[in-house]
């Protein structure tokens, strides 16, 4: 540790050089392209395989999944589908601070596009494949609110054919309950404790197969081009052209004196990992602890990649096997989220706490103490006019229409 | 988690006048001290072994899952078959530890081990911190690793 005393001061003089020199808006030197070229979405590296899904590149899988996606039957009223709050030409979000579903949720709807590529979903990372994570919403009091054999029932009324070709034949099914589940719902769960275990393996196993389904079609969900991408790609760049000179110098902050770059980095402006910024908690809302919560509940999972329902060998596992354990660095820390798109899908944060960009340009620059736990952000001090080229240039990653 | 905690600590010991300058150095300085050691052979703070590290693929990618091999030598040059060696780091400028908890996960033999579940989710100045209890003792050293 005496060496990172030593070097504090040695940082420090660095950042006033920097910030005294004044830098030409026009000149990158070969590192700073490097990182920028690195944002675009040519970037982004093949799909990574699933091992815990083996239908998760089956085109039939993908239709199966994104019938079920949009299909309303799955739910408790008949009036909820993965899309009521995933809308396809909403960036499969639904632009609320927090969703409506049967019930209402405690957190803000994610945009589904690229999450193939997370190896945690959810604001605080409690699952650890699509699939898995498809299953949380299903069993949802607030979300579809339905429970395990009444999902089984409606696949074999509806999907029986399209499901036996990728799954093999469902189960008997005529002899179980038309509701039953471990939910919170108290009918249906007793009526799933009173059901044989060997039934229950067979249910869960239709169950977890409707979520791998669904996580093929979700794969297919991929993040369009941006205004951005094509500048990057264009003959101008790194000049102005298909981006403006604000534009520029917002991504010059974004990836300097900013530091956003340590957390949205990448093609998807993610590091997909987990960081207490200091958000401010909403009144009314239970206590929300973040990734301490979501990592314990993801190696509880009977759906995680070590589980039974996984298709994974065990080995293949390793981000569930060298996960990090939940340390104080991770109370309400939560998922950093892609900032492809974000221009145009308010409100922001885990549960919506910030309604414009602007407003969360200022939260980075004031760097407020977190409610609990600690912000790893330090105040940034941003004049006016750096707090517009950043928002501009967030405006630069939205698709192109 | 120890030391995730003691850099967390450091960081927010930083006096104020620095913290508040117009561009608060830590966090979202790029600047990296041009004399860290970066070598990945190095003899132990107690010189009780010499280590070294190497990822095993040599391209570390950021964001990606990667796994490094380890060679640990006692103070005679003898490699070391058998030792438990602990695994853990951070980016000190930044205030927090890795993003995985990494493991020694083979003995690969004239005192080689396997590390899986190295994950680097940053750019800049990464500590690798080990802890080695083999037959000479129990001793420590950080290296340095910037991406
Ligand atoms: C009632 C609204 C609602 C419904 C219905 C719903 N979701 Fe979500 N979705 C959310 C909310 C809210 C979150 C964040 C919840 C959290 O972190 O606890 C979320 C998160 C996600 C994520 C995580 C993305 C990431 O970046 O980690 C995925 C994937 C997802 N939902 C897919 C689905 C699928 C598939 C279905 C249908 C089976 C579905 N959702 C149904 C509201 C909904
Ligand atoms: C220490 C990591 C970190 C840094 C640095 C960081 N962010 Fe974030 N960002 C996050 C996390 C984590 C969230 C979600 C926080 C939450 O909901 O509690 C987030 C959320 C956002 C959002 C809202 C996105 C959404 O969908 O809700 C925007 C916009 C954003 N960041 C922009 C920036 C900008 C601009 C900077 C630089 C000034 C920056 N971030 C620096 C981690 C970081
Ligand atoms: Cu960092």
């Amino acid at each position: 540790m005496r060496r990172t005393l030593h070097a504090l001061p040695v940082v420090a003089v660095g950042a006033i050089v920097l910030a005294i020199g004044a830098t030409d808006p026009v000149a990158w030197n070969e590192e700073e392209l490097a990182v920028v070229r690195s944002l675009s979405l040519d970037e982004l590296p093949p799909l990574p395989a699933d091992p815990s899904n083996r239908v998760a590149d089956d085109p039939r899988a993908v239709r199966l999944g994104k019938a079920f996606f949009f299909d309303t039957r799955f739910s408790s009223n008949g009036q909820v589908a993965c899309a009521t709050c995933h809308q396809p030409d909403r960036q499969f979000q639904d632009d609320r601070a927090l969703s409506l579903g049967v019930g209402r949720t405690n957190r803000r709807a994610m945009p589904i596009a690229g999450m193939a590529y997370s190896p945690f979903l959810f604001w605080d990372g409690r699952k650890d494949s699509l699939w898995a994570q498809a299953l949380g919403p299903l069993e949802s009091a607030v979300e579809h609110g339905g429970d395990r054999t009444q999902y089984a029932h409606v696949v074999s009324a509806h999907h029986a054919e399209a499901y036996t070709e990728v799954f093999g034949p469902l189960p008997r099914l005529d002899t179980l309950p038309p509701h039953a589940g471990p939910v919170s719902d108290p009918i249906a769960a007793a009526a799933w404790g009173s059901m044989d275990g060997a039934d229950q393996l067979a249910v869960n196993d239709v169950f977890a197969n409707i979520g791998k389904a669904i996580a093929a079609y979700e794969r297919t969900i991929l993040p369009p081009e941006t205004r951005f991408d094509a500048w990057i790609a264009s003959a101008a760049f790194p000049k102005p052209g298909l981006l403006t000179e604000d534009e520029i110098a917002g991504l010059r902050l974004f990836i300097g004196e900013a530091g956003c770059i340590n957390c949205h980095n990448g093609p998807l402006l993610t590091d997909n990992h987990f960081h207490n910024t200091g958000v401010p908690a909403v009144a009314g809302l239970p206590d929300d602890r973040g990734r301490v919560a979501g990592s314990a509940q993801v190696l509880d999972d009977p759906f995680n990649c070590l589980g039974p329902y996984s298709d994974a060998n065990p080995v293949d596992c390793t981000e569930l096997r060298f996960m990090a354990p939940a340390g104080e660095e991770m109370l309400r820390a939560f998922k950093t989220p892609s900032l492809r798109g974000v221009a145009s899908r308010s409100p922001y944060m885990h549960a919506g706490q910030i309604e414009t960009l602007d407003q969360v340009i200022v939260h980075y620059s004031a760097a407020q103490r977190a409610p609990e736990g600690l912000s790893e952000l330090r105040p940034l001090n941003l004049d006016e006019t750096q707090r517009r080229y950043l928002g501009a240039f967030l405006a630069s990653l939205d698709p192109i229409q | 988690m120890q030391t995730h905690l003691t850099r967390r600590g450091l960081l927010l010991g930083i006096p104020f006048a620095l913290s508040a300058s117009a561009l608060s150095a830590g966090l979202f300085s790029q600047t990296i001290p041009d004399d860290l050691d970066l070598a990945l052979r190095r003899s132990t703070d107690a010189s009780l072994y010499t280590v070294e590290i190497a990822p095993v693929d040599p391209s570390v990618r950021l964001g990606k899952m990667h796994a490094w091999t380890l060679g640990l030598t006692d103070k005679r040059g003898r490699p070391v078959e058998s030792a438990r060696i602990a695994i853990s780091g951070g980016m000190p400028q930044h205030g927090h530890g890795l993003p995985t908890a990494p493991a020694v996960t083979q003995t690969l033999g004239e005192g080689r081990f396997l590390i899986e579940g190295m994950k680097f989710n940053m750019r800049g100045w990464w500590e690798i911190d080990l802890t080695i209890d083999g037959p000479s003792g129990t001793d420590a050293i950080t290296f340095n690793f910037i991406l």
